[in-house]
């Protein structure tokens, strides 16, 4: 009996400093995570930010009828769309291209370079990388241009012209994460079984049957995982990327959901509006990550927890 | 038929080397260009001259930027911002992600403190409420406005908890035989063990505030107060040195705004530039644990 309320008491007293520890991070989570989700209200409001969350008129779903009611909105879903969709499909390719061709390489330090060098701009800023292709992209002095001038090419404004600004906005995103994604195929390809390579070659298959009848089909699953995954993020076309490299004469081909949502708040101080594009990204987004979650699981057999 | 074979087999090995080769240095190449750039002598950068080797080499790019204050002033806002968040994310993860590896049966409320945690990661308020907190809790134009709002990052404590949890659960019951509490138990034997994992969540909490912009951009009005990064936006975007009083004479010869441009994009490159080799083994760990799982 004694022993048993010893025992209790004990337990008590251990997850009291569970409770303690979790303190600083729940006080944080609450105010920085769950404050502005309770301040999602505003986006059915009339706010009048010096009236707070909930002093403004109630105003149903004009905010969001008032947005897609602008001639904008939906060449700015139609843009994200686009974008983002580009991005995924090379996204796939050209990772998934290298993966194989380094995985060819049987020199282990020219291959630990070659992934060391491609990996490197995943870890610069946005900021960063757009100083320097707006640097070397300028019509005006540019290395890009003055190669082409040296070809006899007259000199291309990249950021400047909707179709080439997009174009740069997907080569560039590939230069970014090239190296992050081919480490995933890289160990993709590592865990296929290496007897089917030699009962493949027992069989007279040369090196590129084998890749196109082996490797390519073994990293099957893995493929079908990451596109279907990504599905989840077709409504972030890339923040930090688009609003360091754009200008007012790209908006119709470069503005994305981010960023008019940017403008529209903390250009315009438009707050409820900006609050209901968010929202409606948001919800968008959230259909599609349940969408990708279901399919992933489904195609294969993939599980978040 | 076989050698010939081995003729085309060689001939590939060969040209997939070269490729490899031209493609890396083709990635490595606006990088290179801005190190020659912010090296060279403005006069050969005009001219279109400077390609990845600097011509007509000087540092007087680097003398007037580290002369500078602005850019002095926002290295150092960096710094501190990386001091602190660093310190404080760090503490937080391990103190949050200590009890939620703890099994339902030690620690009853876990699923509730774990769903409220993950919960975060699905939802968000988005940037205008998310302001109007920073902005109603005081923090405008402080520095703790770039730390507090990003000091627990969901998925650091998740990493950390997984860690915690694939320990010995004897750890934890001869710790308490010996009469450690729980503070004990995490402080001197869980902390210990769990360095590693540590170093490699302090390295990109390191390089996530290095990179941030963003925050210092909407949350600091006065621009003495931006980061390293957030100043650098304005550089970029104005491509107008405004602050570039010529108080060096003798300097001007060499420099210009894209020798300073280049200068300042690669001085802040470096720290990340020296880190990211380091990460990159456990990072191919960590990826491969959550990706190839199924």
């Amino acid at each position: 009996m004694s022993m048993e309320l010893k025992g209790t008491h004990k337990r008590r007293l251990s997850t009291g400093a569970y409770h303690l520890m979790l303190l600083p991070a729940v006080i944080l989570v609450l105010i920085y995570s769950y404050g502005p989700i309770v301040g999602i209200v505003i986006s059915f409001q009339d706010f009048i930010p010096s009236n707070g969350w909930f002093g403004s008129e109630w105003i149903g779903l004009d905010n969001f009828k008032y947005v897609f009611g602008m001639p904008n909105t939906m060449q700015v879903i139609g843009n994200t769309l686009l974008i983002s969709f580009l991005k995924m499909i090379v996204g796939i390719v050209f990772p998934l291209g290298l993966a194989i061709l380094l995985n060819e390489v049987k020199n282990v330090l020219f291959k630990r370079t070659v992934q060391t060098v491609v990996y490197m701009p995943y870890f610069l800023s946005w900021i960063i990388l757009s100083g320097i292709l707006i640097d070397i992209l300028s019509p005006s002095g540019g290395i890009v241009n003055n190669f082409l001038a040296f070809l006899g090419i007259e000199p291309i404004y990249f950021l400047g012209e909707g179709p080439w600004f997009r174009f740069i906005l997907v080569a560039s995103h590939i230069w970014k994460e090239l190296g992050f994604d081919t480490i995933v195929y890289l160990a993709a390809i590592l865990s296929i079984d290496k007897s089917l390579y030699e009962a493949a070659s027992l069989d007279g298959a040369g090196h590129m049957k084998q890749m196109w009848h082996i490797t390519l089909p073994g990293m099957r699953p893995i493929i079908v995982l990451l596109s279907v995954l990504s599905l989840g993020n077709i409504l972030n076309a890339g923040f930090d990327q688009v609003f360091n490299l754009y200008s007012p004469q790209v908006y119709s081909s470069a503005d994305i959901l981010d960023t008019y949502v940017y403008r529209i708040g903390m250009e315009q101080m438009q707050y409820g509006v900006a609050t209901a594009v968010g929202l409606f990204k948001s919800f968008v987004s959230f259909v599609f990550i349940c969408t990708s979650y279901l399919l992933a699981y489904r195609l294969a057999n993939y599980r978040i927890f | 038929m076989i050698e010939r074979r081995t003729f085309s087999r060689k001939l590939f090995i060969y040209a997939n080397y070269i490729f490899l080769a031209l493609f890396s240095l083709t990635c490595l190449f606006p990088i290179a260009h801005m190190a020659a750039m912010s090296l060279s002598s403005n006069a050969a950068v005009t001219a279109g001259w400077v390609t990845v080797w600097p011509i007509g080499f000087n540092l007087d790019s680097y003398k007037y930027i580290f002369s500078n204050n602005v850019f002095m002033n926002t290295v150092g806002v960096s710094f501190q911002r990386l001091f602190l968040g660093v310190s404080i994310s760090l503490t937080l993860t391990v103190l949050a992600a200590y009890p939620l590896s703890k099994s339902q049966l030690k620690f009853r409320s876990r699923t509730a403190y774990s769903w409220f945690f993950v919960v975060t990661m699905i939802f968000n308020g988005g940037l205008i409420p998310t302001f109007m907190v920073v902005k109603e809790t005081g923090l405008m134009d402080s520095i703790w406005a770039l730390v507090l709002p990003s000091a627990v990052n969901v998925f650091n404590v998740v990493l950390m908890l997984n860690f915690f949890r694939t320990q010995p659960h004897e750890l934890d019951e001869s710790a308490q035989m010996d009469g450690a509490g729980a503070w004990r138990t995490l402080w001197s034997i869980y902390l210990p063990i769990s360095m590693p994992s540590l170093a490699t969540i302090a390295l990109f909490t390191i390089i996530f505030h290095w990179n941030s912009w963003f925050d210092g951009m909407i949350y600091m009005n006065s621009p003495s107060n931006y980061p390293l990064q957030t100043y650098l936006r304005t550089v970029i975007v104005s491509r107008d040195l405004t602050n570039m009083n010529a108080n060096d004479l003798s300097l001007i010869a060499n420099i210009s705004n894209r020798t300073v441009m280049a200068a300042q994009l690669f001085v802040s490159m470096l720290p990340v530039l020296c880190i990211y080799p380091f990460l990159q083994k456990y990072f191919v760990k960590g990826i491969v644990l959550g990706s190839v799982k199924g």
